[in-house]
């Protein structure tokens, strides 16, 4: 019998967990996590705090589910693994034997640099716990600052308005997310902000966070202005939890480097041969570098669906079969300023972002390739669409607010739909953009017999 | 049963007669990141998020398509699809 061992109860490891089932139906299968609250939405979290769903709703998996597949389940955080012996170690000194492992362990939020983040009131959104906490603060608080970009600064700043706290929001540069969006749509998210009442500063930089008996009482700027918050909240990026993998010598770049069937490598040198495939263990999830087509190069994603994806076909081969991992646009749905905003494929502004160090929540390293490509565009009212015309096919399009294009347009990026027919009319100015793909794509659907 | 209720039961039944016409809730799994939001929408408690998390079509012949579930998700996962009634 063949014992399967994942480290991570989030969406990677469960559909780890699936794939191995589905295959070998008496293997023992053990999920490891480090996090009390096990397996939820972890993107559910935004909603969660803006009142939309109870915590409760989160848990995508009951009981019924875990005993289906007949899931062992231990709440342990794993110090080392032993590739050489099969086994890993826990942080409580026990060993435990494997035939294969998964490294599922995911991100975390990068913390900022500030003297004071330690007081009490200094938040980050990675997990459940601390999503209760930014609610329970919020209860008595009556501002916050929030630092960073991306998504989840915004996906802060939408939670702490929905608590009633006022928002100060630090940019360090001149505008919104400017790697990824283009000047027009971070200025739509701004003023949407804005007439939310959120206070954006341009321009400013956190120097230092004050406190008094332990607790948050406000900020100093890089310029030296005095803000009184109870709550500082920082989203600058987020890291792969890679520790356990570099303190077990595997190779390690900005991730767990896995080849095309998610398997690790050795760095080589020590105790292990030199940069030699582990077949025994597996990455999968925000925590793994994977090669990307797109991007040319091994990237880092922080994204539900490829970390599914990658979780699933790392267990097929765990349990024998042969199945590589072919990446494919990464994309997104998100609310930015309460606009849904579908991003997908390359889409990259030719700025750079000073609110992120890392790559974000809900993002992908992939959206911030500057495409060879042409960028075409429409605006209508507060809606607009972005497509990233390349020689033959769409590499990338944002569709903020109406989502009507937005499968279509998915569709047609993920698939490479060969756009040719329509390439000069998409690129010619004043040319309605909406209907020439809608149109496009109602015949290539039914062409290609597109769901 | 009073004739308000009446009307009611009426009109959900005259609803479920069209869906048989008109459709079926469908999701694109791939956009769903399982918040739970159209589950915990719905109104005769189906677990939408356990369909878009198969990729299978809602078939419980309860549902009444009323749409909660598509027009609250927010990330457009589901969408109402015409279904054949020749299906099985
Ligand atoms: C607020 C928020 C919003 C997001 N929004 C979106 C979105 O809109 N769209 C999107 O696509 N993605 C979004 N994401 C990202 C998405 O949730 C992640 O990409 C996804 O959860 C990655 O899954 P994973 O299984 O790789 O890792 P995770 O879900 O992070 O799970 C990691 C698991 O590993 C365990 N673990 C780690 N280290 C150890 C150890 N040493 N020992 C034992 N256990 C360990 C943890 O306990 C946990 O169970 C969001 C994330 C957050 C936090």
């Amino acid at each position: 019998m063949t014992r399967y061992l994942i480290i991570g109860a989030g969406v990677a490891g469960i559909s780890a967990a699936e794939a191995i089932r589905s295959v070998d139906q008496s293997g023992d299968i053990t999920l490891l996590y480090d996090d009390a609250d096990g397996y939820y939405s972890r993107p559910g979290l935004a909603y969660y705090l803006t009142n939309e769903v109870p915590e409760k709703q989160l848990y995508a998996f009951q009981e019924d589910d875990f005993h289906r597949l007949r899931l062992q389940r231990l709440h342990a955080s794993v110090r080392r693994i032993r590739p050489s012996e099969h086994k890993i170690e826990l942080n409580d000194g026990r060993l435990l034997p494997y035939d294969r492992l998964l490294i599922a362990t995911g991100a975390a939020a990068t913390p900022a640099k500030a003297p004071g983040v330690e007081l009490q009131g200094v938040v980050k959104l990675d997990s459940l716990e601390d999503a209760r906490r930014i609610l329970k603060l919020s209860r008595k608080a009556h501002s916050a600052v929030v630092v960073g970009g991306g998504i989840t600064a915004l996906e802060l700043v939408e939670a702490l308005r929905a608590q009633r706290v006022q928002v100060h929001y630090f940019l360090r540069g001149d505008r919104y997310w400017a790697n990824v969006l283009d000047e027009t749509e971070s200025r739509i998210v701004e003023h949407r902000l804005k007439e939310e009442g959120v206070q954006i500063h341009y321009q400013t930089e956190l120097a230092e966070i004050n406190g008094k008996n332990g607790q948050a009482t406000g900020v100093r700027t890089v310029d030296n202005r005095q803000l009184r918050c109870e709550i500082v909240a920082v989203a600058i990026g987020v890291q792969p939890r890679k520790a356990l993998a570099e303190a077990s010598g595997l190779k390690v770049d900005r991730g767990v480097w896995v080849d095309e069937f998610l398997r690790t490598r050795t760095a080589g040198g020590g105790a292990l041969p030199g940069g030699e495939a582990l077949p025994d263990v597996y990455a999968a999830g925000d925590v793994a570098q994977v090669y990307d087509p797109l991007a040319g190069k091994a990237v880092i994603d922080s994204l539900w669906g490829p970390a599914r994806q990658q979780g699933y076909t790392a267990g097929l081969n765990m349990s024998g079969q042969t199945r590589a991992y072919r990446k494919s646009a990464p994309f997104n749905v998100t609310r930015l300023a309460g606009l849904t905003t579908t991003i997908i494929g390359a889409v990259g502004g030719r700025e750079t972002d000073a609110d992120l160090l890392e790559v974000a929540r809900g993002e992908s390293e992939t959206w911030r390739q500057i495409p060879d490509a042409i960028a075409a565009q429409a605006d209508f009212d507060v809606n607009r669409l972005r497509v990233l015309v390349g020689k033959q096919n769409l590499v990338g399009a944002i569709v903020m607010g109406d989502q009507t294009l937005s499968q279509a347009v998915h569709h047609l990026v993920a698939e490479q739909a060969d756009i040719t027919p329509i390439r000069e009319q998409l690129i010619h100015p004043n040319r309605p953009l909406g209907d020439i793909l809608a149109g496009f794509w109602a015949d290539w659907r039914q062409q290609h017999g597109a769901k | 049963m009073n004739l308000k209720d009446l009307f009611k039961a009426a009109a959900v039944e005259n609803k479920r007669r069209q869906v048989v016409v008109q459709g079926q809730v469908v999701p694109e799994s791939s956009r769903c990141v399982q918040c739970g939001i159209c589950s915990f929408h719905c109104p005769i408690g189906i677990d939408v998020r356990r369909h878009a998390w198969q990729g299978t079509p809602v078939k419980d012949s309860h549902c009444l398509t009323c749409g909660e579930c598509v027009t609250r998700c927010p990330r457009g996962v589901l969408r109402f699809e015409k279904s054949s009634i020749f299906e099985g």
